[in-house]
């Protein structure tokens, strides 16, 4: 096997057969000698304070061993690093629905949850306000990872002086929720004053810090693992008061504690993606090409805290246009906070700008793809950087031709198969890269076995199975002779795995490690390709057990990794084709081809499963995922999988997906390779919705699209 | 968790009597909707009588005249039965478009038809106002998320629909269960055994306390054997109707239409059938389009929709013309 054979090889996950046979012990599969089981009892109003608890029932039930309430709880010393700046059973406030305000423990977890239905919370309920959208141009803006706001040329002037065509359009999408299959869970075990956390975490990292400074011990005294994660999308990036919860409950009871969220408290615990309601103003001249865009949008934060969508970021850098504004503000209502889900920014952002672009085509008379193509960016024009690498008009091309773009009817409304109306849309994707330091150690022993270590996790991209690709390649050897440990703090540190940052990030950290263990085999082996020689018997040969390197890489720049001189995303052209029942209104996607240009492709396989994964995500968000609020109650309606509807099997056609295949791109990673976890989550949804209106001659600006929209004649 | 006691019951007479005397008892089946209840608080029994034992009540019984099916008999095996496939294709399809093929093998055509209300206030976590849930605690779906709601025969105090897709097409063949209870048995059409919520909204159908459902009756019919069920829903799989029809029509050689038969699903308390537009079908030709909607949509005039659910009579209608020809079709 050539090196870069090994690296690029499509190998099968090799934590599969662990997984479909149950033996992967996910978090809440473990079970320490001694464990009790907390229940949380959330409020029922949005807003208000606490008049009284009643907790005599819930105490004097069988198994009860506390019931902790802001009453009674310890107090933390500082709550630091949180999604959110308080935390819950520390004070008498109720901040939003859903939000707790008593852990129950007790010798099970049916022991603990009945007991948690007895605890009678009594509360003043104050006025709350629920709808963002009612007050979306009271929002204000919000620091982030980028600028909320952002301006180049003078789109004023170029709307009045150089536009030809105008489009100026509202869009809308939806609260939705992660909804991970593994419902989060935090178990917590003090031993000696040190604190061990079996968390479902995407960051290790992340409530170890949290933990550390709220219970005001060293870091090193926290250790956090977690092997397996069963999703995450997000609602497992940041670190959230269950994490927390979990320890403290632990230090009541001085025994080690497991809280497991309920379905329904995973709605209320661990943020969601706001609903958005944007604005998009495209000024173009007849021939398509554009002089202004302006993308402003206002998306729901909480009372207490901060988050933004910034729905403008993949506006910035999409398409060559000399004048470029854009805005996000955040609305703060009675709800939890909502946090990044997969595709945030980009996701619900670029289905408005792309939408829009169909509706400028329309407007132009002009082909989508041929608008898109005429607009296409070489540089990145708001930061007035060059992309580290842009394979886009690829993507544009293969992707036409494998959809068979060329024959689409140009108006709207002209192919029918029975009493399906058939159309075609497509969209531009476009996702910022995110990038985080890393570290790795990389040792083999005297029987040519390679371990890596690095505190990473694995979610169900295939953690397990591309890092030693990635070593393997380095060395020269079968990635079967390589393994992976982490999910661990006593590894060396990582990022977190959100962001789609994982492979490029931890990956050339782990590249760097084994080139630096390469050296050193290189020395034992007088300069000749140790691989040759034989990794263990080399050792052998030195009479040494083992041989051990450290790597690290670090990315230069802002906290998205971009320095001044270079913009890093990833982009990929969707092409759908939906049919809508004419009499029924119901949309169903029938065909969706996407192409990717993502940097360097580690594994084919796991990054077909990636890529898919986030195609179904869009054609979630595009048709079906909405979590919507009750303004009475203060709370989602549905809590449950039934009621809030995620695509099944049969809502998803055959997925042609593909990648730029030879692309690397060694400024965006040593490794080469970029983000793909999230991209494909990104322009699915615009190409469905472009795909109805072509269909339908009905233009769609609210997601999900409903058949109610769709009902006429 | 609540404690609660676990037994099987030896004869559907030791069922009705154990469930006569005592209040805090409730039959379990396939447990599909039981166990739902039990972890969302929904039902707090303090015994469990597990009836999926009862010898007598598992056949499935095609008779020249007429389908008789056993209480017990799943929703798997009733679907997949050569008989109700060729003379009850609305039947069959009403069951193939339920739930999904596990739970299917599971559930029992008695608790099928004992299923609850889908509405998302009474199917919450916790305990909101929900006449259904708590009699007298009000209901949160009047001036809340109504979309998936009632849009005929509700009142003020429950806009809840009844969930369903077999009663559906039980109510459009004119089927009937038959209940047996302490004083013996008795047998109520499909149609008639859902009750509108009214005051009581509590009270889903009008099966007394202390009976139990041990058949499902079916006549057999040319109308029959042209039926179809249309289920219309947002997802292709997996989901309950947002609106659905079951319809059986008869044409003679010209295709006048000289028999049809019309339930809605997902728009009431219960199957909604559609007497009046039935009528008003005989004589119209089935490929006469705008004569069917015609003679179907006066049918609507009596519906109330609510805030959000509008949407539901332009869709029943239409999903009734497109069930009624592929009735026809599926001759
Ligand atoms: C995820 C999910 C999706 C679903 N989707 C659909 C769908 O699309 N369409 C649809 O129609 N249904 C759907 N269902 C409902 C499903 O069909 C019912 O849960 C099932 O039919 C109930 O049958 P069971 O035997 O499991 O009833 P059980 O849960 O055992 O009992 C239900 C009720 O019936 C009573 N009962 C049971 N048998 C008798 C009897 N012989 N006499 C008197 N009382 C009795 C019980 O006391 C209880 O009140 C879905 C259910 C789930 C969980």
């Amino acid at each position: 096997m050539t090196r870069e054979a090994a690296t690029t090889a499509a190998r099968s996950r090799v934590d599969g057969p662990a997984k479909v046979t149950g033996t992967a012990r996910y978090t809440a599969d473990i079970h320490p000698d001694g464990l009790v089981y907390a229940a949380l009892v959330p409020a029922t109003v949005p807003s208000g304070r606490i008049t009284a608890i009643d907790t005599e029932a819930a105490r004097s039930a069988s198994g009860v061993l506390a019931v902790i309430t802001h009453e009674n709880a310890p107090r933390v010393e500082t709550v630091e690093g949180l999604a959110q700046t308080w935390l819950p059973v520390q004070d008498d406030l109720i901040r939003h629905e859903g939000q707790p305000v008593a852990i129950v423990v007790a010798e099970t977890t049916e022991q603990a949850q009945y007991a948690a239905e007895l605890v009678r919370v009594t509360c003043e309920r104050s006025p709350a306000r629920l709808d963002f959208r009612a007050h979306r141009d009271e929002g204000h803006p919000v620091p982030t990872f980028t600028e909320p706001d952002s301006t180049v040329g003078d789109v004023d002037a170029a709307l009045k002086d150089d536009a030809e065509v105008i489009v100026d359009q509202r869009y809308r999408t939806a609260d939705r929720h992660h909804n991970p299959m593994e419902p989060s869970a935090t178990i917590a075990e003090w031993r000696d004053g040190d604190l061990l956390l079996y968390d479902a975490t995407q960051h290790v990292w992340g409530p170890r810090a949290v933990a550390a400074a709220a219970f005001g011990l060293e870091p090193e005294r926290v250790r956090v693992r977690c092997d397996f994660l069963g999703g995450g999308f997000g609602a497992k990036g940041y670190s959230w008061p269950h994490e927390l919860l979990a320890p403290l409950a632990a230090k009541v009871v001085g025994r080690p504690v497991r809280l497991l969220l309920t379905r329904a408290q995973m709605y209320t615990s661990h943020g969601r993606q706001t609903g958005t309601e944007q604005r998009v103003t495209l000024g173009a001249k007849k021939d398509g090409t554009l002089v202004a865009i302006r993308h402003a949008s206002a998306t729901p934060t909480s009372v207490a805290d901060d988050y933004i969508e910034v729905c403008a970021a993949g506006t910035r850098s999409a398409y060559a246009c000399p004048a470029i504004e854009t805005r996000s503000r955040a609305v703060p209502v009675n709800l939890p906070i909502p946090t990044p889900m997969r595709a945030p920014h980009e996701g619900p952002g670029m289905a408005a700008l792309e939408i829009a672009m169909d509706e400028l085509a329309v407007e132009l008379d002009t082909d989508p793809l041929e608008l898109r193509l005429r607009n296409y960016a070489e540089a990145d024009p708001t930061k007035g950087v060059p992309f580290s690498s842009k394979r886009l008009r690829d993507c544009y091309l293969r992707g036409a031709e494998r959809f068979g773009w060329a024959g689409r009817p140009a108006k709207p409304r002209q192919m029918r198969d029975g009493n399906d109306l058939v159309g075609w849309g497509m969209a531009t994707a476009i996702m910022s890269t995110f990038r985080f330091p890393a570290t790795a150690r990389v040792s083999v022993d005297r029987d040519g076995n390679v371990l890596i270590e690095a505190g990473s996790q694995e979610i169900g991209g295939g953690t397990y199975t591309t890092m030693p690709q990635i070593a393997a390649g380095v060395l020269g050897i079968d990635p079967a002779r390589v393994r992976l440990a982490l999910g661990d703090t006593a590894l060396p540190q990582t990022g977190g795995t959100f962001g789609s940052s994982t492979t490029l990030s931890v990956g050339s950290a782990v590249a760097d490690a084994a080139r630096k263990l390469e050296v050193k085999l290189r020395g034992l082996a007088d300069g000749a390709d140790p691989a040759r020689a034989g990794l263990g018997r080399l050792l052998s040969h030195h009479c040494l057990d083992r041989l051990e390197a450290e790597g690290s890489w670090a990315p230069g720049g802002n906290a998205v990794g971009e320095g001044p001189d270079l913009s890093i995303a990833t982009f990929g052209a969707v092409f759908a084709e939906v049919r809508v029942d004419a009499d029924l209104g119901l949309p169903r996607l029938s065909r969706l081809t996407g192409v990717y240009s993502a940097g360097r492709i580690i594994n084919p396989k796991t990054a077909r499963s990636q890529i898919t994964g986030g195609m179904i995500w869009g054609l979630g968000q595009a048709l079906l995922e909405e979590s919507d609020v009750d303004v009475n109650l203060g709370r989602f309606v549905s809590k449950n999988l039934a009621g809030y509807l995620v695509p099944v099997n049969a809502d998803v056609p055959h997925l042609d997906a593909s990648f730029i295949e030879d692309e690397v791109d060694q400024r965006a990673s040593p490794v080469g390779a970029k983000g793909i976890g999230e991209l494909g989550a990104v322009g699915v949804a615009p190409a469905i919705a472009n795909a109805v209106h072509h269909a339908t001659g009905i233009r769609v600006r609210t997601l999900p699209i409903r058949p109610e929209t769709l009902l006429v004649d | 968790m609540r404690p609660f006691r676990y037994e099987t019951v030896a004869d559907p007479a030791a069922a009705t009597a154990a469930l006569a005397q005592d209040p805090g008892a409730l039959l379990i089946a396939g447990g599909t909707e039981v166990v739902n209840w039990l972890k969302e608080g929904i039902v707090r029994p303090t015994r469990l009588l597990d009836v999926s034992g009862l010898p007598g009540l598992g056949a499935i019984d095609a008779r020249p005249d007429e389908l008789a099916i056993g209480a017990l008999v799943t929703m798997a095996d009733l679907a997949d039965c050569e008989t109700v496939r060729r003379d009850y294709p609305a039947v069959a399809e009403a069951l193939n478009r339920s739930a999904s093929q596990q739970l299917r093998n599971m559930a029992t055509i008695g608790g099928n038809l004992l299923q609850r209300t889908r509405c998302p206030y009474f199917r919450a976590e916790t305990d909101l106002p929900c006449n259904k849930r708590r009699p007298g605690s009000g209901c949160a779906a009047i001036g809340g998320a109504d979309r998936t709601l009632a849009i005929f025969g509700w009142s003020e105090h429950c806009v809840a629909t009844h969930p369903s897709d077999l009663a559906v097409a039980l109510a459009a063949l004119d089927a009937s269960v038959t209940l047996r209870g302490l004083g013996g048995e008795r047998t109520v059409p499909v149609a008639e055994f859902y009750r509108l919520p009214g005051d009581a909204p509590e009270r889903d159908t009008v099966l007394d306390r202390g009976e139990l459902i041990t058949a499902v009756t079916v006549p057999a019919s040319a109308t029959a054997r042209n039926s179809w069920y249309l289920k219309v829903r947002e997802r292709v799989s997996y989901e309950f109707a947002l609106v659905s029809v079951a319809a059986g029509v008869q044409v003679d050689e010209d295709g006048t239409i000289t028999d049809a038969r019309i339930a809605l699903g997902g728009v009431a308390h219960g199957p909604w059938r559609l007497h009046e537009a039935e009528a008003a079908l005989n004589g119209v030709s089935i490929d006469d389009t705008p004569a069917i909607a015609s003679a179907v949509n006066p049918a609507f005039n009596q519906a109330q929709p609510r805030l959000q659910n509008g949407f539901k009579v332009p869709l029943a209608q239409r999903a009734v013309l497109r069930t009624l020809t592929t009735a026809v079709g599926a001759r």
